[in-house]
């Protein structure tokens, strides 16, 4: 299949994604129903295109066209298919095109799924959801081609970077991108909004569901990239607040505080322009993060190639979209606070005082991401920002977050009265202290240990009495509301999370170690025995592996494998061998021989026991269900017929507008 | 205004990355700014590269300005840079002494012969520690130190007729004019 | 297109060579105990390897890494104190090397930057929460068909 069907698929799709920006917008201003319904087919015609393009890029990483010069570039003869597959997303061309296509996804979604949407709203929002389609698919087609040739066609590719060749990289980049691009839908609703003038309550429930299934796609990609490192990159780490790590971290928090004020923006109406900032910001933050990875002013170990025009096109983009978005909130954001008012003890409060610190912590994120380059800017000299200033201010910044939260499902919309309020924090920190002070007798004393047991059971209690609570008061199918469910659940990803990141970081132990075959070595309580090297062989690689032993007090645990793998351009990559456990890991990395000459003599050997670790990426998991289960809430979807009547006489005078 | 503050907050911040990518098409981004200019060089006693039975220390090299120019048999840039020093390094006015960084003497006298010795003295350095003092990172570097044992400039990649041009060698002159 | 296809060669080939210097992050080192080890690698995680792309001492396989960390090493067993082997590298290498920035005339805004941004918006929320609860506080139940 020639590559230049794909790209002639690009250019109809971005002809139809012209289509789907302008008429429906023109339609929705004029009231012109012929227009607006252009929207829906637009759509579709864009994505199946799209998703033809994207199928002919991966029939020809499949089928080994090395006359495609990406293909060459990222793949060769002897990468197993399923890698293949997965180099299409392996560097910046590929990736953009799975932005598009992900983009697509979403606005399909989008137009099956809305019929209860007013059709002046709808065709807004996949007209804003065509504008940032037409944006990606010229920035595709006139920078970034994936389907460019390379003439003479070699006998055979360059490789996938074998850090990429792990399953991590077949999940991660489609489920971060579904999450990164996920929150274009709320911000087209936001944007929508503003430009229908009329600042009903109902828009904002419409978004709920889709601003909560973006997010937990986010959390997931997270999650999934944060556990790739860990296992691939084979130094036991698992977030680096890497530039590349905070582009992707900054929209979830923004996210974080999007979720919340639209659930305080649907239930009580107050907060609507700040609903909308945060989703103009969420998707700004989304779409800045799609700069700075490819536009090369940053340093980093993910970064793809970075081109000046490239870059230069992606600024010129968020100038318009983030530019034009804000300068649209700041002339028609509603300058009237509306709805219903409330105390300072209520939900809505906490809420505003959590989403200041996930908005504060996202703005030092960025403030870190950058500094280097404000250095750069105003001769300050070259400063490097890493996880000692990440990892000192982001967990203060959480702080008042972890003491809030027991109290959130608690606390009333608009005022709420002390004592069960009261009741809650002594319950809950009674039980924080007795586990704090139980667990200083197993964590020899690690104060940071400690912090991660008081303040996860602190949280997990708070959640916990809240779920006995509903028992007990509601009858049998009100109980939990899948909106509430979901919330309990992301909350309780917190209480594991904070096992997992404060315990797993005070209690680890690494050795690098020094063994000849038969030697032990002694880390964490368990004992390494370190049994030789042997050949492995794979698809496209070669590696010395080595055997280590490893028993607990005498009794066998596990036998690890770790290797070291040569592919076949001579990249070689440590491949750690991971003993996984719900209580820990234990990790071993093989490094060099003490004798190249002598391979089966002594080898250098890192060797980590990591309590609790798995806790970490099962908090994100928890969070992201709770994402996906408060999505699915009946109410969002179902409309309510005095709402049907409001809506079609603010249909009428949307349309005026 | 205050609906304004976002805005004009995005505003700055595109200013702010547009100059990040004019900048990096400007500068070398890998490049680290040495902390050492117009700080003493440090005390070094390196063998030099064909008699390491001869030392070359500061101390013998105080009085004139000179050139330290970092290169290695390994180094692929130093390749690319090596013709230029051939056909400039006697222009310069001053010695040069190649610095043989992290290097296997054999090859780097087999690199030498190979492909021309435009040095005054070679001195070996095999451990790198020496090299750690002078804040290298990396070959190739070149350091110009003048007669008091004071660096004065310090080029960080390959010498290209350019950056002689317009940099090392109006360096030269200011150091020649300045000392009696 | 030669051409670009040339620089991603080139790239693949660079870390190839990184990568041959295989794995020499692992780098066993005769600690006279645990704790001195501990500090060792809490030090090499705060300092950064220059000729890598955003990686620390503790986990680079680069040769120049393992230089520094042996010389980290050799200052630790001279008794030099955290601070001090900081500041010799500063000295050759300048803040580049540090991941925990300094706090100085250059960084403030890097380090209260944050706290500035906080107080802003915390006379924000407090100034909505005063208004809000000027405007009077019903304690209706919700009328969103939800009950909490």
């Amino acid at each position: 299949m020639t590559p230049e069907l794909g790209q002639l698929a690009l250019i109809l799709a971005l002809m139809l994604a012209v289509a789907q920006s302008v008429l429906p917008l023109i339609g929705a201003w004029r009231g012109h129903r012929a227009l607006m319904a252009v929207a829906r087919p637009a759509a579709t015609g864009q994505a199946v295109f799209v998703a033809l393009a994207f199928a002919i890029l991966v029939w020809a990483f499949v089928h080994f066209d090395f006359s495609v010069q990406y293909v060459a570039a990222n793949s060769n003869l002897q990468l197993p298919w399923y890698y293949r597959i997965a180099a299409v997303w392996g560097a910046h061309e590929g990736s953009m095109l799975l932005w598009v296509l992900i983009l697509n996804v979403w606005t399909v979604a989008l137009a099956l799924f809305s019929r209860q949407l007013p059709e002046v709203f709808l065709s807004r929002v996949i007209a804003v959801l065509g504008i940032i389609s037409v944006g990606f698919l010229c920035f595709i087609l006139f920078t970034s081609n994936p389907f460019g040739r390379l003439l003479p066609m070699p006998p055979d590719g360059a490789d996938l970077n074998p850090v990429l060749q792990d399953p991590g990289m077949t999940f991660h980049p489609p489920v971060l991108y579904m999450g990164y691009v996920g929150f274009s839908v709320a911000f087209a609703f936001s944007i929508a909004a503003l430009l229908g003038g009329s600042m009903e309550q109902a828009w904002v429930r419409w978004a709920r569901p889709w601003t909560n299934a973006a997010w937990g796609f986010l959390s997931c990609g997270i999650v999934a990239g944060s556990w790739w490192a860990y296992a691939e990159l084979g130094w036991g780490g698992w977030w680096f607040w890497d530039p590349v790590e905070n582009a992707s971290f900054m929209p979830w928090l923004v996210g974080v505080a999007l979720i919340h004020a639209q659930a305080v923006t649907e239930k009580r109406g107050s907060l609507r322009a700040w609903t909308i900032l945060l989703s103009l910001f969420a998707f700004s933050l989304s779409l800045l993060g799609t700069f700075l990875v490819r536009s090369g002013i940053l340093t980093s170990v993910h970064a793809f190639a970075s081109d000046p025009r490239r870059g230069t096109f992606i600024l010129c983009f968020l100038a318009v979209v983030v530019g034009g978005s804000l300068l649209l909130y700041a002339l028609r954001a509603p300058k009237v606070a509306g709805g219903k008012a409330f105390a300072l003890v209520s939900r809505e409060s906490a809420i505003l005082i959590g989403n200041l610190m996930f908005t504060v912590a996202a703005a030092m994120v960025l403030l870190g991401t950058l500094f280097p380059l404000l250095g750069d800017a105003f001769n300050l000299g070259k400063i490097s920002v890493g996880p000692p200033y990440f990892g000192l201010l982001f967990p203060l910044l959480m702080l008042p977050v972890v003491v809030l939260l027991p109290f959130g499902p608690y606390l009333r919309w608009g005022k709420s009265d002390t004592p069960m309020l009261k009741q809650v924090l002594v319950r809950a920190g009674v039980a924080a202290l007795a586990c704090a002070v139980v667990s200083m007798v197993f964590v020899q004393g690690q104060l940071k240990a400690i912090a991660g047991v008081a303040s996860a059971v602190w949280v997990g209690v708070g959640v916990v009495l809240y779920l006995v609570k509903r028992w007990r008061e509601m009858p049998r199918g009100r109980r939990y509301p899948a909106e509430m469910a979901g919330m309990l659940l992301a909350h309780l990803g917190v209480a594991v999370f904070l096992i997992g990141v404060l315990l797993s970081e005070s209690l680890s132990v690494t050795r690098d170690v020094r063994l000849s075959p038969g030697q032990v070595a002694v880390v964490g309580g368990y004992e390494f025995r370190f049994d030789g090297v042997t050949q492995a062989q794979g698809p496209n690689w070669v590696a010395e592996q080595g055997v280590v032993t490893v028993t607990h007090n005498g009794s066998p645990v596990a036998v690890m494998h770790p290797q070291k793998r040569t592919y076949s351009h001579e990249q070689v990559q440590t491949q750690s061998s991971i003993d996984p456990g719900i209580s820990r890991d234990l990790y071993v990395a093989l490094g060099e021989p003490m004798d190249p000459q002598h391979v089966e003599g002594a080898w250098a050997l890192r060797l980590y026991t990591k309590p609790f670790v798995r806790w970490i990426w099962g908090g994100g998991l928890f969070m992201m269900l709770g994402g996906f289960v408060s999505a699915g809430d009946r109410r969002f979807r179902v409309k309510r017929e005095a709402e049907q009547a409001q809506t079609v006489s603010s249909t009428l005078q949307e349309s005026r507008a | 205004m205050t609906r304004l503050v976002p805005f004009f907050g995005f505003a700055l911040l595109a200013v702010l990355l547009g100059f990040g990518i004019w900048w990096n098409s400007a500068h070398d981004p890998t490049a680290v700014p040495s902390p050492l200019i117009n700080k003493p060089a440090p005390a070094y006693v390196l063998p030099k590269l064909d008699d390491p039975a001869r030392m070359v220390s500061k101390e013998s090299m105080l009085g004139k300005p000179y050139l330290v120019n970092v290169f290695a048999s390994w180094c692929f840039a130093c390749g690319e840079e090596h013709p230029v020093l051939m056909a400039e390094s006697k222009s310069f006015g001053i010695p040069v002494i190649g610095y043989d960084y992290k290097d296997d003497p054999n090859d780097a006298k087999t690199w030498l012969t190979q492909h021309g010795n435009p040095y005054d003295t070679v001195i070996a350095d095999q451990s790198g520690h020496t090299a750690i003092d002078f804040g290298v990172y990396g070959a190739p570097e070149t350091f110009l130190i003048d007669g008091k044992g004071v660096i004065r400039y310090k080029r960080i990649g390959p010498l290209t007729p350019d950056v002689i041009e317009q940099q090392l060698k109006p360096a030269i002159e200011a150091l020649q004019k300045e000392a009696p | 297109m030669t051409g670009r296809f040339v620089r991603i060669a080139a790239l693949v080939a660079l870390i190839a060579l990184g990568s041959a210097a295989f794995a020499q992050a692992i780098d066993p080192l005769p600690f006279r105990d645990h704790a001195e080890e501990l500090r060792f690698q809490h030090l090499t995680s705060q300092l950064r390897c220059l000729v890598c792309q955003d990686e620390d001492l503790a986990d680079s396989n680069a040769d120049f890494a393992r230089d520094i960390r042996h010389k980290v090493f050799e200052l630790m067993q001279q008794g030099k104190s955290d601070a001090q082997i900081k500041q010799y590298l500063v000295d050759r290498y300048s803040d580049f090397v540090l991941y925990d920035p300094p706090v100085n005339g250059r960084t403030w805004l890097l380090w209260f930057g944050p706290l500035l941004i906080l107080i802003a918006g915390g006379v924000v929320v407090v100034n909505t929460i005063r208004k809000r609860g000027r405007a009077g506080t019903p304690t209706a139940p919700t009328d969103n068909g939800d009950d909490w």
